[in-house]
C-alpha cells in the first residue's frame, strides 16, 4: 500500500517547521514516530498534502523531572524511552506500568508519547494515563507557547485543538503533593492489539489519606473516559475495601462501552470494575506495606 | 532507483512527483537513490535495492514480517518512509550471514526448527539481533517479551524461542 502523493519537508529547528505548517496549505501533518500516521496515510483515511517530519529537530527526545518534580516529555522521546526509564518507576507508578504495553516492542521504538496524545485514538493509552494524573501538552506555535490540559486537548476522536500551525512540543505531568501510588492495566486479545479495556488510576496520598486521585478508561467509549465521579469518591479519606468496592461501581457506571468483536458492553463493564478494584487494592496493600515497615 | 508512473498528459504528471535524493548504508554498503517521499522503507529495500529477504506481511504494522534495523534499533520498515532513511544504517536479513558462515542467529533456527514455511523468519531474526545486541544473556521470558510484536502463522514459537537462546548462547561462547 502507498500514501497518496504529498509534499514532505525534514526541517532543523522547531521554527523552521512551524514557518513549514504555517505557509504549507490546508491539510499539513507533523511526522514524529509515524507509528500511527503512515498506517492512517497507507490505508488513505490521512491524506496530507504536506508531511513536517519533526525527526531532524534537535532537543525534544528528552524526558526529565523539573526540581518541582514536574515531569516533561518531548515531542521525540519514544515509548521505549520511557519503557526503559529509571526515572519513571517509584516516581511515576502509572506511567511505568503503562510504558511496557503500549502497542509492541517494535513499533514502541519508533512511536511517541506526545504523538499518541496528539493522535487522540478513543483507544489510546496514553490518553488514559496523562488523563488520570491530571497532564496537559505544550503547543508551540508562531505566537509562542500554550499549555492545554489533556482534558481540553482531545475535543473528539481523532481530534485535538492544535492550530493548522501549532506543534505539540511535549507532554507535563504536574508534580504530586503526597506519594504517587497507581497503575496501568490493559486487557488485550494480544500484544500490540487495541485495549479491549484500559484503566488507569493515579492516587497521591499523604499521611495515609487519599489527597488526589484520578481514574481514567481506554476503550470503553467514543472517547477517553474521565471517571471523576469514582475518583472524587477517594478523596479525603485513606483507602479502604468499603471506598475501593464504591470507586469501582461508580467507574463502571462511567464506561460507556459497546458489544463488539472484542467482548460484550456487559463484560467490558465487568472489566472495569475488576481493574479499578485490583489496582486500588494493589495501592492499598503497598500503603499498608509502607506503614509498617515505617513502624 | 527507477520508478515508473502513469503519464497523465501534460507536463502536470512529470512536476507533480517530488522525488528527494538520500544516502544511505544497507548491510554495510552506501547507496545513493532518488525516492518519492511516499515511498516505504519496505519497498525502497525490496524493490530497490532488490533485496527481497524483507517479507511484506500484513502492511499495517501488525506482524513485523518487515523488521530490520535502523541505527540498531528495529523497527517496522513498512511503518517508515523511506525519506527518513536518510544518513541511516539499516539492516537487513541479507547482513546477517558472511559469504561462508551463517551467524548464529540462522545456526540456531536451522538447528532448532525454527522456521516452517519461513515467511516471518527475516522479522523474526532481526527482532531477535536488536535483543542480543542489548541483552546477551536473555531469558526465555526476554526472548517472548522481544519478539511479541513478531506474529508467525505457523504458530513455530516455541522453537523460535529455543532458536534465539540457540543464537545467544553460541554468541557468548564466541
Amino acid at each position: 500500500m502507498y500514501p497518496s502523493r504529498f509534499r514532505y519537508e525534514a526541517p532543523h529547528s522547531l521554527d523552521e517547521a512551524i514557518s513549514l505548517l504555517h505557509n504549507g496549505g490546508d491539510y499539513a501533518k507533523v511526522l514524529a514516530g509515524g507509528q500511527s500516521l503512515v498506517p492512517l496515510m497507507k490505508l488513505r483515511f490521512a491524506s496530507p498534502e504536506l508531511v513536517v517530519d519533526i525527526n531532524n529537530v534537535p532537543g525534544l527526545t528528552y524526558h526529565r523531572t523539573d526540581p518541582d518534580g514536574t515531569l516533561r516529555i518531548g515531542a521525540l522521546c519514544r515509548h521505549a524511552d520511557l519503557e526503559q526509564s529509571d526515572l519513571l518507576p517509584g516516581n511515576q507508578p502509572t506511567m511505568a506500568a503503562a510504558a511496557p504495553l503500549i502497542a509492541d516492542p517494535i513499533v514502541r521504538n519508533r512511536g511517541t508519547l506526545v504523538g499518541s496524545l496528539c493522535h487522540a485514538d478513543p483507544q489510546g493509552d496514553w490518553a488514559s494515563v496523562v488523563l488520570s494524573l491530571g497532564g496537559s501538552v505544550v503547543a508551540q506555535g508562531p505566537g509562542g507557547r500554550r499549555s492545554i490540559p489533556l482534558a481540553e486537548f482531545v475535543t473528539g476522536p481523532f481530534q485535538n485543538v492544535l492550530e493548522p500551525d501549532e506543534i505539540a512540543v511535549e507532554a507535563v505531568i504536574p508534580p504530586a503533593k503526597g506519594v504517587r501510588a497507581g497503575g496501568y492495566l490493559k486487557l488485550e486479545r494480544r500484544v500490540g492489539d487495541f485495549a479491549t479495556v484500559g484503566v488507569a488510576v493515579s492516587l497521591e496520598t499523604s499521611a495515609g489519606s487519599v489527597t488526589r486521585a484520578g481514574i481514567a478508561l481506554t476503550g470503553v467509549g467514543g472517547a477517553t473516559i474521565a471517571a471523576t465521579e469514582a475518583a472524587q469518591s477517594l478523596v479525603g479519606q485513606p483507602l479502604s475495601p468499603q471506598s475501593i468496592a464504591q470507586a469501582a461501581d461508580l467507574a463502571a457506571a462511567a464506561a460507556r462501552p459497546r458489544t463488539d468483536h472484542r467482548g460484550s458492553a456487559e463484560y467490558k463493564r465487568h472489566m472495569v470494575r475488576t481493574f479499578v478494584e485490583r489496582l486500588l487494592s494493589r495501592a492499598h496493600g503497598e500503603a499498608d506495606e509502607k506503614a509498617e515497615r515505617a513502624a | 532507483m527507477t520508478m515508473v508512473y502513469d503519464d497523465l498528459g501534460g507536463d502536470e504528471a512529470t512536476s507533480a512527483v517530488p522525488m528527494r535524493r538520500i544516502r544511505f548504508t544497507i548491510n554495510g554498503a552506501k547507496k545513493i537513490a532518488e525516492v518519492e517521499p511516499r515511498l516505504l522503507l519496505s519497498h525502497l529495500i525490496r524493490r530497490g535495492v532488490g533485496l527481497t529477504g524483507t517479507h511484506m506481511g500484513c502492511d499495517t504494522t501488525n506482524c513485523g514480517a518487515c523488521t530490520v534495523l535502523v541505527d540498531g534499533k528495529a523497527v517496522k520498515s513498512c511503518t517508515m518512509l523511506a525519506v527518513q532513511a536518510d544518513g541511516r544504517e539499516v539492516e537487513t536479513v541479507e547482513g546477517l550471514a558472511t559469504a561462508s558462515e551463517l551467524h548464529p542467529l540462522q545456526e540456531g533456527f536451522k538447528q532448532e526448527h525454527g522456521l516452517q514455511c519461513g515467511f516471518c523468519t527475516p522479522g523474526m531474526m532481526m527482532a531477535a539481533k536488536a535483543l542480543l545486541a542489548r541483552n546477551p544473556d536473555p531469558t526465555e521470558e526476554d526472548v517472548r517479551w522481544a519478539l511479541s510484536g513478531n506474529l508467525c502463522r505457523c504458530t513455530g514459537y516455541q522453537n523460535i524461542v529455543k532458536s534465539v537462546l540457540w543464537a545467544a548462547a553460541k554468541l557468548r561462547a564466541e
